[in-house]
């Protein structure tokens, strides 16, 4: 037997991550490139669920929590949608097809598609690249499509340059049965005849009816003004979920740092339902 | 200690001071905390006695952003680090009303626990008003009485002196506490072969912590973000990887505060593993005095340190010993 | 139960550490910690307090997960070695082992940390029941007896003996491996021992500090309490509390450069640090007083939240002992119980 380990997964403590290779990248908008993963001997990495974040890392760089973007509904491969902001971004934004990460998950809860959301009208609300936890979800909505009712998806960024995952969105969500597609940017743009607007004043506007269950995902700002706007067309927090970020490092519940009040965001969260939201100490 | 609670009621009542930068009664017998005092009702709970080793200056660089006047309480060596905080503009003079309070001599309740004094539960003989000879340590097995100055600090052994360097006004008189030689320890290890110099600094920092206690409370140490909380630098902040590490940080910060540090001991009094930490400054101020003449930082705000300053006269580094 | 001489017990730490490794508290540079035992090793039984509790032999302050190597660009992962030998803690007091109750329900939940489980299931606990309790002791609050410390091993001095008790099939096979060494006893010959320790806990200063309010629930109104901008305003923000602190559990995971490529270690972190909820895009503990409200709130409603009521702080008394500036949780405890909150 060979003595070399190369490529050899150890599985053994969940902090221990998996060695994965980058087989695409996607330059999505200027600071977002969205990586595809799979294991080294092909295939994906491990089985996850909608909604759930896995632990990216280079040796050397840095280690950080990302949502999974692809649907789990793709038997192929990973997807993560990463933005360019910090050491470990920055690194990972020069990486190349073929070249080596390491990544350990899936961590968290998941947005609840085989249970509280099955049969319901589904409202997508996303800004910039909080449509990457979401795209999951819709993927695998629509993949279900016959589970689900009606499925409208908001998605707003800073300008048309922004919008990530536009090619999927264009070819793949604006044909999908009983699915509409709201784009918006924040500011006029030369080229864009879309709406213009930013995505809560948006949802004002498209004034939708009330018997949706609302998953939203974005800025901590986007996200309060949704809730607000949402709250306002007669929605009720229970109906609405979303997803929190907080510093992780060990992903199961036990490092101390996405504590706050009695729940770890990586272990209890990423997904809460917004009425759960409000019971947490305001320190998100 | 009712002339100093007196004399800020006073203060409070001539609206000259906003609050007090001061120490509050523990709960033990030995464990006030360094505290603001917002009114005159709330110093009911003000102690000044033995046991107020904490050096409040560096307080004061929050103190400073605070509205008004703030009165601080100073014991004579607290004083050269509020000056050196003045010179390096981290605390705002014109915010301070500086009350400089004798002293005689604080105590560690280490020293007192090192005796193999257990389950205290009052010490008599520690009040600033006393003559500070002897303390009465009454314990659940039994009273103990100890020699006020076996309990002191060490930096009380080598007393600066009774004078405040910077102040508005002083209170209460200060005793000479001054018994040991202050470089004593640094000769010891001066004359100790390289590896037994090793093997010395390896016994105690060994026991670091990583804590950042010493840095924390260290009036020298006042950068907004500290090398050592940096993720961009290949430093460990908080584990103690391999014994370079620990050595590094405390060699660094030795080196940092050189011509700044003003042997005030707070480094020492605080370390939760008793590491003598003080040495390493003590040994910088030796070498100081030697190349660039005698100095005391912080004796006042103005004066340029030997290390920040050039002249013609300075020693070349080739002709050191 | 059997009894052993106070003077042979050089030979009984011989003995045991001839087979296994013996961790005991033991004084280096005049401070107490554990230690490995060997021949060198001063042992020292008086010091009721080591300055590190005993979590340091289960979650050691740091420890490697796993080794990176990069070869041509090619990663290969190799999880550091689990404990795996069979190790002796002697001398643990029944705050500590407290302490690792608590920890067990951070390790041990799901998913469990191997490293940790390791550890605790090739660990032999020595206790050792505290004949001189200290004033800053508080550990009854939390429903520990230090008299009968409850480890695998209960070991108590009386007179010129050091008597224990098995309470563990892991503890019975030590003292059976030990059995030249030890004699018959009977526990009625530390009786009047446990008495007089009982009289002592008795008399302590904090025996009577009372956890009114803090059962879980009002969170949010402990949240919102002004008393947290007074109360933090001395802390340094230096991590002496966490670090002397048996159930303080925070890590981080970091990177160590090795010729080759890294070594993955984690090791104890401090919630204390400015930098400890630091992300790429932001902070959300940007003050000392959420961060030292965040130690507080954590041991005295969250984790009892989540675990049945137990509380996160066992009152071994080492941060009233060692905080720089004299703040710790009884100071906090007793400004919320004045207010009447």
């Amino acid at each position: 037997m060979c003595d070399c380990n190369c490529h050899q997964n150890y599985n053994l403590d969940t902090l221990v991550p998996m060695v994965g290779i980058v087989t695409d990248i996607r330059q999505e908008t200027p600071d977002v490139k969205t990586f595809r993963v799979n294991a080294p001997e092909g295939g994906k990495l491990f089985e996850h669920k909608p909604g759930q974040c896995a632990m990216v890392s280079v040796p050397g760089v840095g280690e950080a929590m990302f949502s999974i973007t692809s649907s789990p509904t793709n038997k192929e491969y990973q997807e993560f949608s990463i933005k360019k902001c910090g050491v470990l971004t920055d690194y990972l934004h020069d990486l190349q097809v073929g070249d080596e990460i390491m990544v350990r998950g899936p961590y968290g809860n998941n947005f609840p598609v085989d249970t509280e959301l099955k049969g319901k009208n589904l409202l997508f609300v996303a800004g910039g690249i909080g449509l990457a936890p979401l795209r999951s979800v819709i993927n695998y909505v629509l993949d279900n499509r016959d589970d689900y009712g009606t499925v409208d998806i908001v998605y707003g960024s800073r300008s048309a340059d922004d919008l990530v995952q536009l090619k999927e969105i264009q070819e793949v969500w604006m044909k999908a049965k009983d699915t509409n597609v709201y784009l918006t940017i924040d500011r006029p743009q030369e080229g864009w005849d879309g709406h213009v607007g930013f995505v809560p004043s948006y949802l004002n506007e498209l004034d939708l009816k009330t018997d949706k269950t609302v998953l939203v995902c974005g800025p901590p700002i986007m996200i309060k003004f949704v809730l607000g706007a949402l709250t306002e067309m007669g929605f009720s927090k229970e109906q609405a979920y979303t997803t929190l970020e907080l510093r992780m490092k060990c992903g199961v519940g036990k490092c101390g740092r996405c504590n706050i009040g009695s729940k770890y965001v990586c272990k209890d969260g990423p997904v809460f339902r917004c009425d759960e939201v409000d019971e947490l100490p305001n320190e998100y | 200690m009712q002339e100093i609670i007196s004399r800020l009621e006073e203060l409070f009542a001539e609206g000259k001071i906003n609050r007090v930068l001061g120490w509050k009664k523990g709960d033990l017998p030995y464990n006030p905390e360094p505290a603001y005092f917002e009114s005159a009702e709330a110093l009911k709970d003000f102690v000044y006695d033995g046991f107020c080793g904490a050096n409040l200056s560096k307080y004061f660089i929050q103190g400073s952003a605070f509205e008004g006047v703030t009165a601080i309480l100073l014991k004579p060596c607290d004083t050269y680090s509020f000056n050196q905080l003045i010179k390096e503009h981290r605390v705002d003079r014109e915010k301070a009303y500086i009350i400089g309070v004798g002293c005689k001599g604080k105590l560690n309740v280490e020293a007192i626990k090192a005796m193999g004094i257990k389950g205290i539960t009052d010490i008599k003989g520690a009040e600033i008003d006393g003559d500070c000879k002897e303390l009465t340590v009454e314990t659940l097995y039994g009273d103990k009485i100890v020699a006020y100055k076996d309990a002191m600090l060490e930096r009380c052994h080598v007393c600066k002196g009774k004078e405040h360097m910077v102040y508005d006004e002083l209170l209460l008189e200060s005793a000479d506490t001054l018994d040991g030689d202050r470089f004593a320890g640094v000769e010891a290890i001066e004359a100790m072969s390289p590896e037994e110099k090793f093997e010395f600094f390896r016994k105690e920092l060994s026991k670091c912590i990583r804590c950042n206690a010493c840095r924390n409370v260290c009036p020298a140490c006042s950068c907004r973000k500290c090398v050592f909380d940096s993720n961009k630098f290949d430093s460990e902040q908080k584990a103690n990887v391999d014994p370079f590490n620990e050595s590094m940080f405390h060699i660094i910060r030795a080196f940092h505060v050189a011509g700044r540090c003003t042997d005030c001991g707070e480094c020492s009094r605080v370390c939760p593993q008793g590491i003598p930490l003080h040495l390493f400054n003590r040994k910088f101020i030796k070498d100081i005095n030697e190349y660039y003449g005698d100095f005391i930082a912080g004796e006042n705000a103005e004066e340029k340190g030997p290390l920040t300053n050039f002249t013609l006269d300075d020693m070349e580094a080739s002709e050191r010993r | 139960m059997v009894k052993i001489k106070k003077e042979n017990l050089n030979e009984l730490y011989k003995l045991i550490s001839a087979e296994k490794s013996l961790f005991v508290p033991a004084k280096k540079a005049g401070q107490t910690n554990y230690a490995l035992y060997g021949a060198e090793t001063e042992v020292d039984l008086d010091t009721l307090k080591t300055v590190k509790s005993a979590k340091e032999l289960f979650f050691p302050q740091s420890e490697t997960l796993y080794n990176v190597k990069t070869v041509d660009n090619k990663y290969s992962v190799t999880q550091a070695e689990l404990q795996n030998e069979e190790f002796v803690a002697f001398g643990v007091r029944g705050c500590d082992i407290k302490g690792i109750e608590v920890l067990d329900k951070v390790f041990l939940s799901e998913p469990v940390d191997t490293f940790y489980k390791a550890r605790r299931e090739h660990g032999v606990i020595v206790a050792l029941s505290c004949n001189e309790p200290e004033e800053s002791c508080f550990c009854t609050v939390f429903g520990v007896d230090p008299a009968d410390a409850k480890g695998d091993v209960t070991a108590t001095f009386s007179g010129d003996y050091l008597y224990m008790k098995a309470n563990t099939e892991k503890g019975e096979k030590l003292l059976a491996d030990c059995a030249s060494l030890l004699e018959a006893a009977d526990e009625s010959e530390i009786a009047d021992e446990k008495a007089k320790i009982a009289e002592i806990l008795g008399k302590l200063p904090y025996a009577n500090l009372s956890l009114e309010g803090w059962h879980g629930g009002a969170t949010e109104e402990k949240f919102n309490s002004a008393l947290w901008e007074e109360l933090y305003k001395p802390c340094l923000a230096c991590g002496t509390c966490t670090f002397v602190c048996p159930t303080c559990q925070c890590y981080d995971i970091k990177d160590y450069k090795t010729a080759d490529g890294i070594q993955k270690y984690r090791c104890w972190d401090s919630c204390m640090y400015s930098d400890f909820t630091m992300m790429a895009h932001g902070n959300n503990r940007t003050s000392q007083m959420q961060r030292f409200r965040q130690r507080f709130m954590h041991k005295l409603v969250y984790f009892p939240a989540n675990n049945n009521g137990m509380y996160s702080c066992v009152g071994c008394g080492r941060c009233v002992d060692k905080c720089p500036a004299s703040t710790n949780i009884i100071k906090v405890i007793k400004a919320f119980s004045k207010e009447g909150k």
